[in-house]
């Protein structure tokens, strides 16, 4: 039995809340992603690895609209779902946290957190003169924040700049995982962050997955995923290598699997 | 906003942050804070020493004739500014908002005037030039992705000559045009004061836009989107729908700006309105919004456009050269810029 087996079979008494079967994108006659599956079970931390242009970033971006898959299947919650724009993965609840940290610099948190759902005021007000119901935007901010466990960003109104880069991922992260999402995808999210800062992001996607939010991490970094990953996709030359648990191997084998020096 | 900063409960996280920003305070990083969250406060300073020191110069430029027709000179590049801000805020920039003015002014007086179209279907029609003008550079912009510069350097000339081509090169009369075409530049007594309609219509399209930009989900967007595009994508926000929307904006207000301009000329000339374009951007970025996008305030802009018709007037009372205000110009521009990219230095 190969790994792969052993842990699609490991886990498959659960449905999948998010399922991708066969997966193909091509970039002209650059191959970004050559049949790709994958499953994401509740409440697990999935870690994607892979060498530079082994298909990671396509993976995810066809796992959350950013690119249409050329052909594949992809399923949330065992409904078959079609993601044209990163709106469409975010109605059905996928949230993603991108690498350059996709927040805008000049607006503050709350506005940030609330960046295209916007609320409005009730009445006239919003519905004629579609104002933004600000205040209401900064007490929820502030209530997601608190019930994220985020203590990092006391004061929603500071413009995002202002922070520190391990305070702006908690933004990001909490923009994804606020507001009812199913599945929180994090792309490198420690690759600019120091020590600390990588440990207190670490730290929120275990809380992330304490509170039965399963996500999505990719990472070059082997500590980090071997730290907090439940089952790590090994992704190489456009396909998926093998699906190992931190237990099952270790950091050498999973590089050895990622340079294709050996097989799972 | 400041009280919000001391409602949270205080926590160990709260101490944390403290602890973080505190380190990094100094007089002048504090004075830049400030700076980069209110970008309209260094034009206002700018405006207030310049009003006290011509002041100061010459007895006649605090009187209130003297201050009316400073408003009255800025009107049309403060409503050309309007447009420009808007497009300079989603990190673009629009050459062709002097063109584009000139050549719905032109429309609106040759069918009212030579087609005998009633004054506000003529103005309807002037709404649609504008709109069409933006439709375009917008068009062209999120289709074909050009660079705005380009774009707008292209649609300049092409403007400039659909004017021409359109008038024949002849100016047309106010007097000869239907009496709404010319109303925003008659004055009626405040007090003392003569305050022109013109300078009232500009002063309300910065109320509304204000408004827009300010407390809207698509004002937001259009900062978001000046920003980093990029994030502003990937948060949901529709880029393109956006920023062609921003360009419609900005034709319909170069549109009411070609009104204005009708009447502040009491003519509709084809040759009107030349150096506009940089009168309007430099307006802008004196008015402390960056040309790199998604940072500036409309207001910022309104000031600006004062501050430069401030200049000139001032400086032509104390008896300096034209060319002396043009050169000061050019230093307020480059000292604006400096100050911009200053403040965005903010960041850790």
């Amino acid at each position: 039995m190969t790994m792969t087996e052993f842990a699609a079979s490991h886990t498959d008494t659960r449905e999948p809340i998010l399922k991708a079967r066969n997966l193909v994108k091509t970039f002209g006659r650059v191959v970004g992603l050559d049949g790709v599956s994958l499953d994401l079970y509740p409440g697990e931390v999935l870690a994607v690895i892979g060498d530079n242009g082994a298909g990671k970033s396509t993976l995810i971006k066809c796992l959350t609209g950013a690119e249409i898959p050329d052909t594949g299947e992809l399923f949330v919650s065992g409904q078959q779902v079609h993601f044209k724009r990163p709106q469409d993965a975010r109605v059905h609840g996928i949230e993603t946290v991108y690498q350059n940290l996709a927040v805008s610099p000049a607006l503050d948190v709350a506005s940030n957190l609330f960046l295209g759902r916007e609320e409005r005021l009730p009445g006239l007000l919003g519905s004629v003169f579609r104002m933004l119901d600000t205040k209401g935007m900064r007490t929820k901010a502030k209530q997601e924040l608190t019930r994220l466990g985020i203590s990092t960003l006391q004061d929603v109104t500071v413009p995002v700049e202002n922070l520190s880069g391990g305070q702006r991922q908690a933004v990001a992260v909490a923009r994804a995982a606020a507001f009812g999402s199913k599945v929180v995808v994090l792309d490198e999210p420690t690759a600019a962050l120091g020590v600390r800062e990588s440990n207190q992001v670490l730290q929120l996607v275990r809380d992330l997955r304490d509170r039965g939010l399963p996500v999505i991490l990719i990472s070059h970094n082997m500590p980090h995923v071997f730290d907090v990953a439940d089952r790590i996709h090994i992704q190489r030359l456009g396909k998926c290598a093998a699906t190992i648990t931190p237990q099952s191997h270790t950091m050498t084998d999973a590089v050895a699997i990622m340079t294709g020096a050996a097989t799972a | 906003m400041t009280q919000q900063q001391t409602a949270g409960p205080p926590s160990a996280g709260h101490a944390d942050l403290a602890e973080e920003f505190l380190d990094r305070q100094t007089p002048l990083s504090r004075i830049r804070n400030i700076l980069h969250r209110y970008p309209a406060l260094s034009p206002a300073f700018v405006l207030l020493i310049a009003v006290v020191v011509f002041g100061i110069l010459n007895d006649r430029f605090l009187r209130v004739e003297n201050l009316s027709l400073i408003t009255q000179q800025v009107a049309v590049v403060g409503t050309l500014a309007i447009a420009q801000t808007l497009i300079i805020l989603t990190a673009g920039i629009d050459l062709s908002v002097g063109a584009v003015m000139i050549l719905s002014s032109m429309v609106i007086a040759q069918i009212a005037v030579s087609n005998g179209i009633p004054g506000p279907l003529a103005l309807i029609a002037g709404l649609a030039v504008g709109l069409g003008a933006g439709a375009l550079n917008g068009f062209l912009v999120t289709r074909f992705r050009l660079p705005p510069f380009i774009v707008t350097l292209g649609t300049l000339n092409i403007f400039v000559a659909l004017t021409l081509l359109y008038s024949g090169g002849s100016t047309v009369r106010g007097s000869a045009m239907p009496g709404v075409l010319t109303w925003l530049g008659s004055t009626f007594p405040v007090g003392p004061v003569r305050i022109s309609t013109g300078v009232v219509m500009m002063l309300l399209l910065y109320v509304v836009v204000a408004f827009i930009l300010g407390k809207t989900a698509w004002g937001r967007h259009v900062y978001a989107v000046g920003d980093d595009k990029e994030a502003a994508r990937l948060a949901g926000i529709p880029v393109s729908r956006v920023l062609m929307s921003v360009y419609l904006a900005a034709g319909a207000v170069l549109a009411i700006g070609a009104w204005i301009q009708i009447g502040r000329n009491n003519a509709a000339s084809p040759n009107a309105g030349v150096d506009l374009n940089l009168d309007s951007i430099t307006a802008v970025v004196i008015g402390g919004t960056s040309l790199f996008g998604g940072r500036g305030s409309i207001w910022g802009s309104l000031l600006g456009a004062l501050i430069v018709g401030v200049f000139r007037n001032g400086l032509s009372l104390a008896g300096l050269d034209v060319l002396y205000q043009t050169l000061a110009v050019g230093v307020l521009i480059i000292v604006a810029v400096s100050v911009d990219q200053w403040i965005r230095k903010v960041k850790s």
